[in-house]
């Protein structure tokens, strides 16, 4: 006696018998006829036609029967909306039934059926049941005010359902106040500003008792709940994770998820030194490491939120290396993501382990798991710089294998090595030379001539392979024709003697043959080079290139803690801000981590290019917050040199911030070899487009020394040479003598003649006498480093000062800085080695040719996201707009128009950065008005506050 | 929340579908079977799926997909824990979770789903409280239905739904009171080549089978409880006292439930019950390969193995095997590539081994992959982590329990490289 006897009747006549069988008059008949038409239902098929038919069994004292009609009912109603109507007068009947199940039932059930008619009919029961005495019925009613709100939103707000439903978080059963805070929930995502959860200390205390008491569903509610409240100040936000942390020891992973989820968000707010503190990052390691022994799928969604945990906070997890070791029979979406955290938690310390399970897992059978084992070879030799030679060995081993998809994955990685530590590896050159013939995809096709073309001078036959390559030129891709051409003009520049014939060839095959624009442009631009001023070409074409960075792929800081605010949700598991896929949450507000009390984070910066700005809708409101909290922000900035210690951002996450703003922003701009690598650094692309067009687009590093050459080229003779007077802050002490044993240095920066300079003043505070100075700078923001050796000609006697200009140069080593002008400065004498650090104005690294032409500025400021939009106010200013444009001005701040519009003077303003970054900044000065607005827009919005700091000290000064 | 769900069996066919909110029509399922042709195998399915306008949160169990649909956003593990319980309670109900018993049950199951939840909000999931608003079918109960015309749904509402230990039905009586624990752990590891320990680490659980009349009131103690710092808890456990007093102390369901899964996972407490040595290798050249393995226990405690079973997927190259084994039987499928030894009983006297020959595609050359070798075996009478209940005592009830606690270890995915 099974229920598949049901599907048995598959005669022509079954609705007619249905019928007949649902009208009869035995009881037992009808069940089974109910049932006959349920099944049919449950695999699609069509019975609508017997809606009358099965309405007319509703009124029946029979549970089973009941519930299986409102099944129907369900289903149908839609489609006959008019015969929906006759199944009213039950419901309302039921409703007042002395049996909660059955009222229970009954407002269920009419939430269900989506029909406009009926609605109106469900409000009084409805609001009977949300006052009704059995808790049961309550939880049950708000769950259908959510429904009908989905139906009908506008009658909901009318009838004050949503006030009651308010009302219900202060219920005494704790199951009803998690189904209110769910309705609640869900009402609110259509609602964005609505505020229903208007959550204030009370409503959380309450909140958080129903927390210990209710389901584990309705813990996952609360906790979501509990996530959107931003705690007064440190001490509620411990006493929350306090009643929190229990949660992490739940069967349920989602309740796990959610309380991690809360405890990320409000430990934001402890100060670190706090005891607490640490006993939280402790508790919050094994929880996590038990979601790994679930099932595969609960493993997945846990795998995407540990990655994002693992960047925020990688000290929770950084001794479980182990959970993370992939088995062979895990599903390959388990592996490719544990293989991904395995890589962020790699370190000095457990290298030799990592390495040796991912030499293992390159042996495996499946292709794109071992793809990607190689390239996390590369990205720990990348990471952990003493493992690099480890790597690059196991890679050779790798490479012995001849398995064509490893040697390709394999060499791809080397030339990433080869980026991160030139010269010190070439000896395995040969080797990868001996499997240029197995290449068959691009992207190793591009590495391994981007090898050759980068190591010429030591491969004797290096222009035979590059030879080689340029037979099929034109049935390559773009990458490796881009590469090639490069490659070949390296080639020549090298060994100019042998390889003039070859160079002309693929000149002419990249201007003449191609119509790919990119390449021809490419092509013309080498042309024009190398037979204008070839020592200007070698300048360009070999420059030293900036290091790549050893984290490519992490997230945007910012983007990392909104999706932080979001664990366990979708966003979680895409890595994406929710506003930008989620259908129907128009209006989601980016949730922000809280401040840390006492020392602020500039979360202000909206998301980079990285989060494709280009996803989220048009519709999002702007992301400036309301003045009042942006000046709030402003003040919270932690605008002094980090010697509080209290470092706000992990620094492994700003890494990625660097690579963006500089690395990113250069590798596009030079163009020349870092195609290749375009893909791994996300958002050059987006930079490059931003300028697409624009010649003037030459990192200004190279500028200095070429300028001749390029000059002519692209005309943008612009402000080279205009000697200015731009404002010079005075001297401030940087190193005081009790620290530095008698020396003080006090010093400042200067820009003089398109050439930085610090200025220093060293005064001997000691006895004896100071020889033997010297001066290094540790990597910083914009690659400033001495351009000569500090010059101080006699030994500083005791009481004696000294006045030094040491120019600067922006060729060093690039690493992103907090804040972002920062400077640390080792200074050497005799003595010994002191260190200090320093804030630079960045107006120093704004260049003479930052005049933008005006199409171009107009084209570039739309371009730019909203997101990226700053806007300040600078007050107690009384300059008119042409005395402020000029003082601007000879800070290398460029007026392009300006434009009065009721009584409001605006000037667009362009300013270019040494490494190629263009700031775009808009004025707004009212005439009797001392308070200036200022709008600042740029792809690394990074600088926006360093921008702003150069304008009030200019104007002010 | 949750909109609607879909079964997929394993030939891509949908056998049923529910609706919570409007209807979704059955094609959003287009997405999954795109994504379920483009896995090579059955279990790389991604989990969640991005369609244009919802989203397909899925689970592979039992060969059956269940398929939920969501429109908004809802957090991933909510809704795949949602539909491993789904699957436990039919199993629960129906006693398997087949395509064939879903469909004989199948008002059963649209019951069950439409109780589980409420316009996609979870309303009831726990046993005991389903048992009491559908009652489970069975051959009795169907003959009695038949002739007193009484039904399978509950008329009242159930008691635990509401009350301050949910999971738990008043006026429960028993003629024998019983409690049964089975302290049940299982070892995941990596054993490398060399055959030392890679990673290993223990899942353990307590499963609890309570039958015992009215509400009492368990206390649980261990003799080592520093062992478990990572633990997940049945929901009755009171955490403070745990936090407090490392003393588990709860009101428990009536029936089987899980009152408590624990890990263990620092390295030096988990031992390795038993060890392989292996010899697999092909030449250069030849068209033979050959095979050796020999199992044998360690740190047993003197307790032995038992149902033993190897498995290891064996290259693509290879054609046939020729081995013999000192006990048991061995099977290897020449398509799926899976060589299969049911070895039973460890005996230390004389240790079990496979070993012959592997004869390869003539020409191949030589596979580049080591085989991973794949062993499950059971101890009873022993929890590898030492793990020891000191004693369980009851109150608020008058009369005397039986008290029962049972230890077995098993290997979860305990695998040795070669």
């Amino acid at each position: 006696m099974t229920d598949s006897k049901y599907f048995t009747t598959t005669k022509k006549g079954e609705i007619f018998e249905l019928k007949a069988e649902l009208n009869s008059d035995k009881k037992e008949k009808k069940k089974e006829a109910v049932k006959k038409v349920i099944a049919s239902m449950t695999v699609g098929k069509d019975v609508s036609a017997l809606f009358p038919d099965v309405v007319n069994c509703m009124q029946t004292d029979n549970l089973e029967l009941k519930k299986l009609v409102y099944l129907y009912l369900m289903n149908y109603a839609k489609s006959q909306p008019d015969m929906a109507i006759m199944a009213v007068n039950t419901f309302v009947k039921d409703c007042e039934d002395p049996n909660p199940l059955i009222r229970a039932l009954a407002v269920r059930t009419m939430g269900c059926i989506r029909v406009d008619k009926i609605t109106e009919y469900l409000c009084e029961p409805l609001r009977k049941c949300l006052k009704d005495e059995d808790p049961y019925v309550r939880k049950t009613a708000a769950v259908c005010v959510a429904k009908l709100h989905d139906i009908n939103a506008q009658l909901v707000e009318d009838q004050g359902f949503l006030d009651t439903l308010k009302d219900l978080i202060s219920d005494s059963n704790p199951m009803v106040v998690a189904n209110a805070v769910a309705a609640l929930s869900e009402i609110a995502e259509s609602h964005p500003n609505s505020n229903l959860l208007d959550l204030n200390p009370q409503t959380i205390n309450k909140l958080l008792t129903a927390l210990n008491e209710c389901t584990e569903w309705g813990q996952i509610f609360i906790l979501d709940c509990l996530a959107n409240y931003t705690p007064r100040d440190d001490r509620e936000s411990q006493s929350i994770c306090e009643r929190v942390t229990p949660r992490l020891s739940h069967a349920n992973s989602a309740v796990v998820l959610s309380a991690v989820k809360v405890l990320m968000k409000f430990m934001e707010m402890l100060p670190k030194d706090l005891d607490y503190y640490g006993t939280l990052l402790k508790k919050l390691a094994p929880p996590l490491v038990t979601l790994l022994s679930a099932e595969p799928e609960l493993q997945y969604v846990a795998l995407r939120n540990i990655n994002l945990i693992v960047q925020k906070r990688p000290e929770i997890l950084k001794h479980e290396m182990k959970v993370f070791f992939v088995k062979y029979n895990d599903p390959i979406y388990v592996k490719l993501e544990k293989l991904d955290i395995m890589i962020r938690l790699a370190s000095q310390a457990n290298i030799a382990q990592v390495l040796a399970e991912l030499k293992e897992y390159a042996t495996e059978v499946d292709v794109d798991f071992v793809r990607k084992a190689v390239r996390a070879i590369g990205r720990c030799a990348i990471k952990v710089e003493q493992s690099a030679e480890r790597c690059v060995s196991t890679l050779l081993d790798l490479i012995q294998t001849k398995v064509n998809y490893v040697v390709q994955e394999a060499i791809v990685v080397i030339k990433d090595i080869f980026r991160k530590y030139p010269n010190k590896y070439e000896s395995v050159i040969a080797t990868l030379c001996e499997n240029l013939d197995s290449l068959d995809e691009p992207e190793a096709r591009a590495a391994m001539i981007w090898i050759v073309g980068e190591y010429a001078e030591r491969i004797d036959n290096a222009d035979e392979l590059l030879e080689s390559f340029l037979e099929g030129f034109h049935d390559e891709s773009t990458q490796v024709q881009l590469q090639l051409l490069t490659a070949i003009v390296k080639l020549f520049l090298k060994k100019p003697t042998e390889t003039q014939e070859l160079v002309q060839q693929v000149l002419s095959l990249a201007t003449q043959d191609s119509d790919n624009p990119d390449l021809r442009d490419r092509g013309y631009i080498y042309w024009r080079l190398l037979s204008t001023d070839p020592v200007a070409a070698k300048e360009v074409v070999l420059a030293e290139k900036p290091l790549i960075s050893e984290e490519t792929d992490l997230i945007e800081p910012t983007l990392l803690d909104e999706l932080i605010c979001h664990i366990g949700s979708l966003a979680s598991v895409y890595h994406k801000p929710p506003s930008a896929f989620v259908e129907g949450s128009r209006g989601v507000q980016h949730k922000r981590l809280p401040p840390r009390s006492g020392s602020g984070e500039s979360t202000e910066s909206p998301e980079g290019a990285h989060s494709g700005g280009a996803a989220i809708p048009e519709a999002v409101p702007a992301v400036i917050p309301s003045q009042g909290d942006l000046l709030g922000d402003l003040l919270n900035l932690d605008l002094g040199p980090p010697t509080t210690g209290v470092a706000p951002a992990p620094t492994s996450a700003m890494q990625m911030g660097a690579m963006d703003l500089l690395g990113g922003g250069l590798d596009s701009l030079m163009g020349d070899d870092s195609e290749p690598l375009g893909g791994d650094i996300g958002g050059s692309p987006a930079i490059g487009a931003g300028f697409g067009g624009t010649p003037a687009v030459m990192p200004a590093s190279l500028n200095a020394p070429v300028g001749g050459g390029l000059g002519d080229l692209f005309d943008l003779g612009g402000g080279v040479g205009t000697t200015t007077s731009a404002y010079v802050a005075p001297k401030t002490v940087w190193l005081l003598a009790m620290k530095a044993k008698g020396l003080e240095i006090a010093g400042t920066f200067s820009r003089r003649g398109g050439v930085i300079h610090m200025e220093l003043s060293l005064t001997n505070k000691a006895m004896s006498v100071m020889t033997d100075f010297a001066i290094q700078f540790n990597r910083n923001s914009f690659g400033l480093a001495p351009a000569g050796p500090l010059q101080v000609l006699t030994p500083l006697s005791p009481n004696q000062t000294t006045e030094v200009s040491l120019p600067l140069s922006t060729v060093g080593p690039v690493m992103k800085m907090e804040p972002l002008n920062n400077l640390q400065v080792a200074v050497k004498n005799n003595i010994d080695v002191f260190y200090f650090s320093c804030l630079y104005p960045i107006s120093i690294l704004f260049v003479e040719d930052g005049k933008m032409e005006r199409q171009v500025f107009l084209a570039t400021w739309k371009d730019i996201p909203n997101e990226n939009e700053a806007q300040f106010h600078i007050k107690d200013c009384h300059l008119n707009s042409d005395a402020a444009s000029s003082k601007l001005q000879s800070s290398n701040i460029f007026t392009i128009a300006k434009r009065t519009v009721d009584n409001q003077d605006m000037l667009y303003q362009s300013i270019k950065l040494t490494n190629g970054i263009w700031v775009l900044a808009e004025l707004r000065l009212q005439a009797g008005n001392s308070n200036y607005t200022l709008s600042l827009k740029c792809r690394a919005p990074e600088v926006s506050q360093c921008v702003l700091q150069c304008y009030e000290t200019v104007l002010k000064n | 929340m949750i909109h609607s769900l879909f079964l997929v069996n394993s030939s891509g066919d949908i056998f049923l579908e529910k609706h919570w909110k409007s209807v979704v029509s059955r094609s959003v399922c287009d997405y999954f079977f795109e994504a379920q042709e483009r896995a090579s195998e059955p279990e790389n399915v991604p989990p969640v799926i991005p369609t244009p306008h919802h989203y397909l949160i899925s689970v592979l169990r039992h060969r059956i997909y269940f398929v939920a649909v969501i429109q908004s956003e809802v957090p991933p593990l909510f809704v795949i824990e949602f539909l491993h319980r789904v699957v436990d309670t039919f199993q629960d109900y129906f006693g398997v979770c087949t395509e064939a018993a879903i469909k004989d049950n199948v008002v059963v199951v649209y019951e069950l789903l439409e109780e589980m939840l409420d316009n996609g909000f979870p309303l009831a999931t726990e046993s005991n409280i389903l048992k009491e608003l559908i009652k489970p079918p069975t051959i009795l109960r169907t003959v009695v239905n038949t002739i007193t015309g009484s039904t399978n749904v509950g008329e009242q509402l159930p008691t635990g739904q509401l009350s301050v230990v949910p999971w738990r039905r008043t006026g429960v009586k028993y003629t024998n009171n019983e409690a049964y624990f089975d302290v049940v752990e299982e070892i995941d590891a990596i054993i490398d080549k060399s055959g030392s320990t890679i990673t290993a680490e223990i899942q353990g659980v307590i499963d609890a089978c309570v039958k015992l009349s009215g509400m009492p009131d368990l206390t649980l103690s261990f003799m080592n409880p520093r062992l478990l710092d990572d633990v997940s808890f049945h929901p009755c456990v009171r955490f403070k006292r745990w936090e407090a007093e490392r003393i588990l102390s709860f009101i428990p369901p009536d029936g089987n439930f899980r009152l408590l899964s624990y890990h263990v996972s620092s390295q030096n407490l988990v031992a390795i019950p038993v060890y392989v040595k292996h010899n697999i290798t092909f030449r250069e050249g030849s068209s033979q390969g050959r095979f050796e393995l020999t199992l044998g226990p360690k740190q047993t405690m003197g307790k032995a193995v038992e149902s033993v079973l190897v498995s290891s997927q064996l290259p693509r190259g290879v054609l046939n095997v020729n081995l013999n084994p000192s006990q048991g039987t061995y099977t290897f499928d020449p398509v799926t590539k899976l060589l299969s030894w049911d070895v039973g009983k460890i005996n230390p006297q004389k240790l079990p081994s496979l070993k012959g020959s592997m004869s390869l595609q003539a020409g191949a050359s030589k596979p580049d992959e080591n085989p991973t070798i794949n062993i499950q075996f059971k101890i009873q009478q022993m929890a590898i982590s030492g793990l020891k209940v000191n004693r369980l005592d009851m109150y608020g009830e008058k009369y005397k329990p039986f008290k029962g606690i049972k230890y077995m270890t098993k290997a979860g995915k305990f695998q040795v490289r070669t």
